[in-house]
């Protein structure tokens, strides 16, 4: 069982690393986007940004193999990026409008896409646990290979649904792969005042599933983390759990005034710890990239960006007869 | 092109706000990210960052303006290379909230009927041809049969809940399942509804049909949270592209001296929910015939059964597939004086107090809603309106009941026919009792539902 924090590195090649800042860059950019938008009214409701947590969803995405699901929580608009999502209709359910993933009638928290499976977007804090681990004990049971990346934080990890989740998934051997967001904040409450564990995943002990903590605010160092629990779960030895050390830069959610840590930490976070600027300098350190290509990808980013707000705002609102679809299916919606 | 930055909306409900502190002034540069300004709603004091790189050109409103309106500019930012002379030229960042494409406005969403009360006309033909073999079965035979049938038929459908394999289930529903299905596809789980029926919900995400069985419903209320707004909803929030196509199933109700915590009946509370579709059989043919149609549907199905039904035998059809519709009630007797409407056990005191009563010379209608989402509100205004008299009986609470709601539906459709006050017979509104003397006189009785059927004909 893996007992500390991983180092290893994995071999990247310089296409890889600025594919990773790529994929961050437009959680970044599109999350300031949701937040000039909701600002400015477009948006509604609860809004939740990943900010910050940008190389959780990168690393792992890059371990992941066409067919492999994910789910998580609310928030979700990360993850939905970085399993390649049209930005246009992740904004436009946030604007609640036609073009929307869910038409409009999800909302920020509850987003789907089958085609990229994409299980959601799930508004009840670790709801999502056991739902991960049944779309782990339906790809166990069709025998098809797939893993399931199951993403819950740090608040979650103190609900009893987590705890009945780990011990049915350590005795059927489920190929889910618990990932713990730990941002260090549940709302307001810091771990320290939440958590009776240092480490959560070591809570994984009890029930016999390896885990390890990692560190989140590096790309590579996910990645790795991610390999070795993906080898894990597909070689049928059940899940894994990764704690991965992560910070939220914004509030918890749009309205969160965040008065429960000092402006100093967040700064000192952003200032040492970022994680595109560490890719940043790793690529231009390292020569794989120049200042103006980096400008060419802040460019295009920014560019796919304004194109998703533009989509969302010009996207109509979902038609009234929308109110009465969708309640129930006439058919099964087939599992691709 | 110069930026204009705009009083946020901070909160769902902020329409203003009191620009309480900048904290950048005219000509600083700043990046993505950056604290412009502390800003009070009224909850509470928010900082509000930069979303663009650039230099501030001219601050608009002073700090210490109380009642700034969202979205009024409050600020110009300077791109690289523009001076103050550009500030003229400031566009919005993003033009201001205008008012979205609207959907015709006009026009009122259309209510499917199917999913109202307003009904056609009532689906009355026999259930099983004329003629057709019929064996004596118990509800526990027939349910095990009806669920192995539809497993032989599609291998994506499994069992899982507490004792239904080694132990051949806490009420031996699932008798000999194991030994025909094997550990895969009939699973013990352990104590744990809450995790259990999440997890099931997640394999039907996950393409396959999982029949949830809960030891009994009293106990689902750990897992409600996974009923409802996992299973139920996300076939909506996901804007139809995926769902919890499954059975939830366990005995429901009183049993007998199981004391206050283990006999509730959740008719009611399920019956409520759009996304679920609700059954509550009364007799082995039902048992079979809708636990089939359940495991088939393509949506999450509460499929409420009773204890003592378990062991009472009744004919079944001697079909290879025999299926029930849902929606579509059953007419027990037919009888011109009242209607007694009930479901699940309930029929037991409606059947018994009909024999009664046709000794009396009032001739009862006996109607089995079988389902309660979708209901089958048209064959009771049917009967409604030939007897002008209504009785319904359950054994849930009084308030927001079944009866309550069938109430509701006669008022609003059938009230000129009505020729006395509808009466709903249920259980009393205590929790329930164990001595044997109060628990009998907590649940609905035979003896208030002849009552009740003289009070309406004024006899």
């Amino acid at each position: 069982m893996a007992a500390k924090k991983s180092t290893k590195k994995p071999n990247v090649s310089a296409e890889e690393l600025k594919a990773y800042y790529k994929d961050m860059l437009l959680i970044r950019r599109f999350e300031e986007k949701a937040g000039q938008l909701y600002g400015m009214g477009l948006i509604g409701g609860f809004c939740h940004l990943y900010i910050g947590q940008e190389a959780v969803v990168v690393g792992l995405e890059a371990t992941a193999e066409e067919g492999d699901k994910r789910i998580t929580s609310y928030r979700d608009h990360g993850h939905m990026l970085a399993c390649g999502m049209d930005p246009n209709g992740v904004m436009a359910e946030l604007t609640g409008r036609e073009g929307g993933y869910s038409k409009g009638k999800g909302g920020s928290m509850h987003m789907f896409s089958k085609e990229k499976h994409f299980y959601g977007g799930h508004g009840i804090v670790a709801a999502q646990v056991p739902l991960g681990a049944g779309l782990a004990f339906s790809d166990k049971y069709k025998d098809n290979g797939r893993v399931t990346f199951t993403y819950f934080g740090d608040g979650a990890a103190n609900q009893g649904q987590v705890y009945e989740t780990f011990n049915m998934a350590a005795l059927w051997k489920l190929p889910c792969i618990f990932v713990i967001e730990n941002n260090q904040y549940a709302m307001g409450t810091s771990q320290q005042r939440s958590t009776s564990s240092a480490e959560i995943w070591e809570r994984g002990k009890a029930f016999g599933i390896p885990g390890e903590a990692v560190d989140g605010m590096d790309v590579l160092a996910v990645k790795a983390a991610g390999e070795t629990a993906v080898a894990h779960c597909r070689s049928g030895e059940g899940p894994y759990i990764l704690e991965i050390k992560t910070y939220r830069y914004r509030g918890h959610s749009m309205s969160d005034p965040a008065k429960y840590r000092s402006r100093e930490e967040v700064q000192k976070m952003r200032d040492e710890r970022d994680p595109i600027e560490a890719v940043r300098s790793l690529l231009l350190e390292g020569k794989h990239a120049t200042e103006d290509d980096l400008k060419a990808i802040d460019k295009e980013i920014k560019k796919i960006v304004n194109a998703s707000a533009d989509f969302a705002k010009e996207s109509p609102e979902p038609h009234l007869d929308e109110l009465w679809t969708d309640i129930y299916a006439t058919e099964v919606p087939q599992e691709a | 092109m110069a930026i204009e930055i705009l009083m946020p909306a901070l909160s769902p409900t902020m329409e203003e706000g009191t620009l309480a502190k900048w904290l950048v002034k005219e000509g600083d540069t700043v990046a993505s990210g950056d604290i412009l300004a502390e800003i009070e709603t009224d909850k509470a004091t928010m900082e509000f960052e930069a979303v663009d790189e650039g230099t501030i050109g001219k601050i608009l409103i002073e700090e210490g303006t109380e009642g700034v309106k969202v979205n009024t500019p409050i600020a110009v930012m300077l791109e690289d290379g523009e001076n103050a002379d550009d500030i003229g030229s400031a566009s919005s960042s993003a033009t201001p909230a205008e008012e979205p494409a609207k959907a015709e406005k006009k026009e009122k969403p259309k209510e499917p009927a199917a999913e109202g009360h307003k009904q056609p006309e009532p689906d009355v033909t026999p259930d099983w041809p004329d003629g057709t073999k019929l064996k004596q079965q118990t509800v526990r035979e027939a349910l095990r049969d009806g669920m192995s049938e539809e497993m032989r038929r599609d291998d994506s459908i499994f069992l899982m809940g507490e004792e239904v394999a080694e132990y051949q289930g806490a009420y031996k529903i699932s008798q000999g399942m194991l030994d025909e299905f094997g550990n895969k596809r009939v699973i013990d789980t352990p104590i744990t509804e809450h995790g259990f029926a999440g997890i099931g919900v997640g394999a039907a995400f996950g393409g396959l049909r999982p029949i949830v069985e809960f030891m009994t419903f009293n106990f689902a209320m750990q897992a409600i949270d996974q009923i409802i707004n996992s299973a139920a909803k996300t076939l909506y929030m996901s804007g139809g592209q995926m769902g919890a196509p499954m059975v939830f199933r366990g005995p429901n109700g009183a049993a007998a001296r199981v004391g206050a915590q283990h006999s509730q009946d959740y008719a009611a509370w399920y019956m409520q929910v759009p996304g679920l579709k609700v059954a509550m059989p009364y007799s082995a043919s039902d048992y079979k015939g809708l636990i089939k149609t359940a495991i088939r549907d393509p949506n999450p199905v509460i499929f409420l059964e009773n204890e003592i039904l378990y062991g009472r035998s009744f004919d079944v059809p001697d079909l290879e597939d025999y299926t029930v519709p849902f929606g579509k009630a059953r007419i027990w007797r037919e009888g011109d004086d009242v209607t007694i409407v009930s479901f699940g056990i309930g029929m037991s005191y409606a059947l018994e107090a009909a024999e009664k009563l046709a000794d009396e010379g009032i001739n009862a209608e006996v109607i089995d809603l079988r389902t309660l989402r979708p209901m089958d509100t048209g064959a009771i205004l049917k009967s409604v309106k030939k007897t002008n008299r209504l009785v319904t009986v359950e054994e849930g609470w009084p308030q927001g009941s079944v009866g309550s709601y069938i109430s509701s539906i006669v008022m609003q459709e059938a009230f000129d026919y009505l020729d006395a006050p509808v009466i709903n017979c249920t259980g009393k509104d205590v929790p329930m009792p164990y001595a044997a003397n109060l628990e009998k006189h907590a649940l609905v009785t035979t003896k208030e539902v002849i009552e009740a059927a003289k009070k309406v004909t004024y006899k």
